[in-house]
């Protein structure tokens, strides 16, 4: 739990800051029969990344990663809305286009694991060619539709909660009770520590690979819908553009490691609040677009260096303080790539 | 083991550049090398076809080049500039009469466009500007001139205004940070507001010419910000953006919320005609039959002013309801 704490206490601190430039910056009100406030809007628009990064999570604990995810996220919205715009009616939109993107997945999961491709160059062919795929699928333009059900997914509302909290809530729910109840989170875990061991031990290492692919394609799908419904259009060029970037800091920021062998959700969901609040934070004090990057950069730096039991036991030590000689409980974790979240 | 990789990483590029060509459906209209003595053969280096403003250019190029009698040779850069390098390279090669291109960033010409020079290929630039010190490198540039979409943007305000003592507070949603479009629009506009005190824009964030970070970062003015009159947006696509945030706090575009933007597309008209926008700025992507007489002088001989404005206008409520059903792009 202690892995949790410096994560949140950034976040808290990213959300007192805002205190200080916008005074009614925690205030929730209910306006026009929802939730309406900043803090609800980070949940908003963090949404979509929390998904992603719950998916690149999983994906990044068997040792791969995955860079198709943004692009994953354009076909999602383009096929939906373009379903939606020929009258296709919504379940079937849906379907059609959270199907595609299972399949899209499982044919990175099938790359890594049965072809034997990094997981690097595997889903950078899918990166790079989904974004064509994308703008095939919306012939270069973006496709504006009026559907107020559709629009529901990722910009309405359901008892004042808005509808992609929910939806999160849920697939971080399922996705905690299947890797955390059931054994598969020991079994994707292990994969990550060593694939060749776990397979010899018995575990079917290119089923569990594919599937972590599969369903991370799944999440970003997903977010997907809920990004082109929010603007009730599909941008093939823009949706999702360097998502999967975000969701990797998300995930490290959440204490992950990128060598895999175990993984913490709830850090994720963590890592990808920092980002969003971050983002919020940048607009609501006003810092100039012309410096916004260098900004998150220095706070993504310090968040990381904080982090770093090595980096913190160095700096209090430089200042004379008594720095501890055995490493701490929290080192040896890190060292044992044991623990779980 | 790496030779596999690498064989299949091959066979996966060339897979994904076919599937990447499939954006800029019309390629070149085949033929051997230009040149011919009666027919202007043209190189269009286009950009990508990255929204519907630049497939809309794409297609008045390939039309007015079709009704004009000039055999175009067409390429899509997927919005990288070797691509485009390529492109003129090979247009070079094949001793065209004339090469046009969009240039998708302003910096890094100057050795290509040489090349051309020393084939004495002349060069019109159109839409986008290059930012080499050496103009003999291009006869002239045909586009659209975004100082001064900002300031109609902000002439209009001031009307709109005029009768107003109190203070005017605006936000403004600018375009992808450091592009021409952005800091021409941004300039233009406050250089016309500027003179009048009472106009103050109380926040201006960068929103990338997309409606989903348009939405975003208007979410956050109005938390912000309370109290806003004006929302001035670079392209039609974020004020779309944002009007859907203005809706989801209560708020009516259009009348709480005066919304200025420049485009003119046609989602963006569509709101124009239903109110929800106020003014938009034309920024038309229709410069084909103007480039058509622009190279037919050029390959003449003839000269030609250095700089071409595109024709464009501006549009208000009304004018939108008119032209709404017209509109080809």
């Amino acid at each position: 739990m202690r892995r949790l704490l410096w994560p949140a206490v950034v976040l808290v601190l990213l959300l007192a800051l805002n205190i200080f430039f916008t005074p009614s910056f925690f205030s929730v009100q209910v306006r026009d029969g929802h939730l309406y406030g900043s803090l609800i809007d980070i949940l908003r628009f963090g949404a979509p990344l929390i998904l992603v990064s719950i998916g690149m999570t999983l994906v990044i604990a068997t040792g791969g990663i995955d860079l198709s995810v943004g692009s994953v996220v354009a076909i999602s919205g383009a096929l939906a809305c373009l379903q939606i715009s020929e009258d296709a009616g919504l379940p079937m939109a849906v379907a059609a286009a959270l199907g595609l993107c299972l399949v899209l997945g499982a044919w990175n999961g099938f790359l890594v694991a049965a072809v034997g491709i990094q997981p690097i160059i595997a889903t950078l062919i899918l990166m790079v060619a989904g974004r064509g795929l994308a703008q095939l699928i919306t012939d270069g333009q973006i496709i504006t539709i009026n559907d107020p059900a559709y629009k529901v997914i990722g910009g309405g509302y359901w008892l004042t909660v808005p509808f992609g909290i929910l939806v999160v809530i849920a697939v971080l729910g399922i996705t905690a009770f299947l890797t955390r109840r059931l054994a598969l989170g020991m079994l994707i875990e292990s994969v990550g520590g060593n694939a060749e061991a776990s397979r010899l031990a018995g575990i079917r290492a290119r089923g569990i690979v594919i599937m972590v692919y599969a369903s991370a394609a799944l999440c970003a799908g997903v977010a997907g819908l809920m990004i082109s419904s929010n603007v009730s259009s599909a941008d093939g060029n823009n949706a999702g553009l360097w998502i999967e970037l975000d969701a990797i800091l998300a995930v490290v920021i959440g204490g992950t490691s990128l060598a895999g062998g175990r993984f913490s959700l709830s850090g994720t969901v963590l890592g990808a609040l920092i980002i969003q609040t971050l983002t919020t934070t940048i607009y609501s004090i006003g810092v100039p677009p012309e410096t916004t990057l260098l900004f998150k950069a220095l706070v993504v730096t310090a968040v990381c260096l904080i982090q770093s039991p090595s980096f913190r036991a160095k700096a209090f030590r430089r200042r004379g303080r008594s720095a501890p000689t055995q490493p701490s409980p929290e080192e040896r974790v890190l060292a044992g790539r044991g623990g779980t979240a | 083991m790496f030779k596999r990789i690498s064989a299949l990483v091959l066979a996966g590029l060339t897979a994904l550049s076919v599937t990447a060509c499939g954006g800029g459906d019309g390629t070149t209209s085949a033929g051997t090398g230009g040149g011919g003595d009666d027919t202007i053969t043209m190189g269009f280096a286009q950009v990508g076809a990255e929204s519907g403003w630049r497939t809309a250019n794409t297609k008045s190029v390939q039309e007015s080049a079709k009704s004009a009698g000039i055999t175009l040779k067409f390429s899509d850069a997927q919005q990288k500039q070797e691509n485009q390098i390529k492109a003129i390279r090979s247009y070079i090669q094949q001793k065209v009469d004339v090469i046009a291109f969009s240039p998708v960033v302003e910096s890094g010409w100057d050795p290509v466009l040489n090349e051309a020079k020393n084939a004495k290929i002349p060069v019109i630039l159109t839409d986008r500007a290059v930012d080499s010190k050496d103009t003999s490198l291009y006869k002239t540039f045909l586009g659209s001139d975004f100082v001064e979409e900002g300031k109609k943007a902000g002439q209009w305000l001031v009307d709109e205004y005029k009768d107003s003592k109190d203070t005017v507070n605006i936000v403004e949603l600018q375009g992808t940070t450091g592009s021409a479009p952005a800091n021409d629009r941004k300039s233009g506009f406050q250089e016309v507001i500027g003179a009048d005190p009472k106009f103050k824009i109380i926040a201006s964030q960068t929103g990338d010419f997309t409606r989903a970070k348009g939405k975003e970062v208007m979410e956050a003015f109005l938390k912000s910000n309370p109290d806003i009159d004006v929302l001035y947006a670079h392209n039609d696509d974020m004020g779309l953006g944002a009007i859907e945030a203005i809706e989801g706090a209560g708020k009516v575009p259009g009348k709480d919320i005066k919304i200025i933007t420049v485009d003119a597309v046609k989602d963006g008209m569509q709101a124009l005609a239903d109110g929800k926008i106020n003014f938009i700025v034309e920024c038309s992507p229709l410069l084909g039959p103007q480039l058509m007489d622009l190279a037919k002088k050029v390959v003449k001989g003839e000269e030609v002013p250095a700089r071409v404005v595109t024709e464009e206008t501006t549009f208000t409520q009304e004018q939108a309801k008119q032209v709404l059903s017209s509109r080809q792009y």
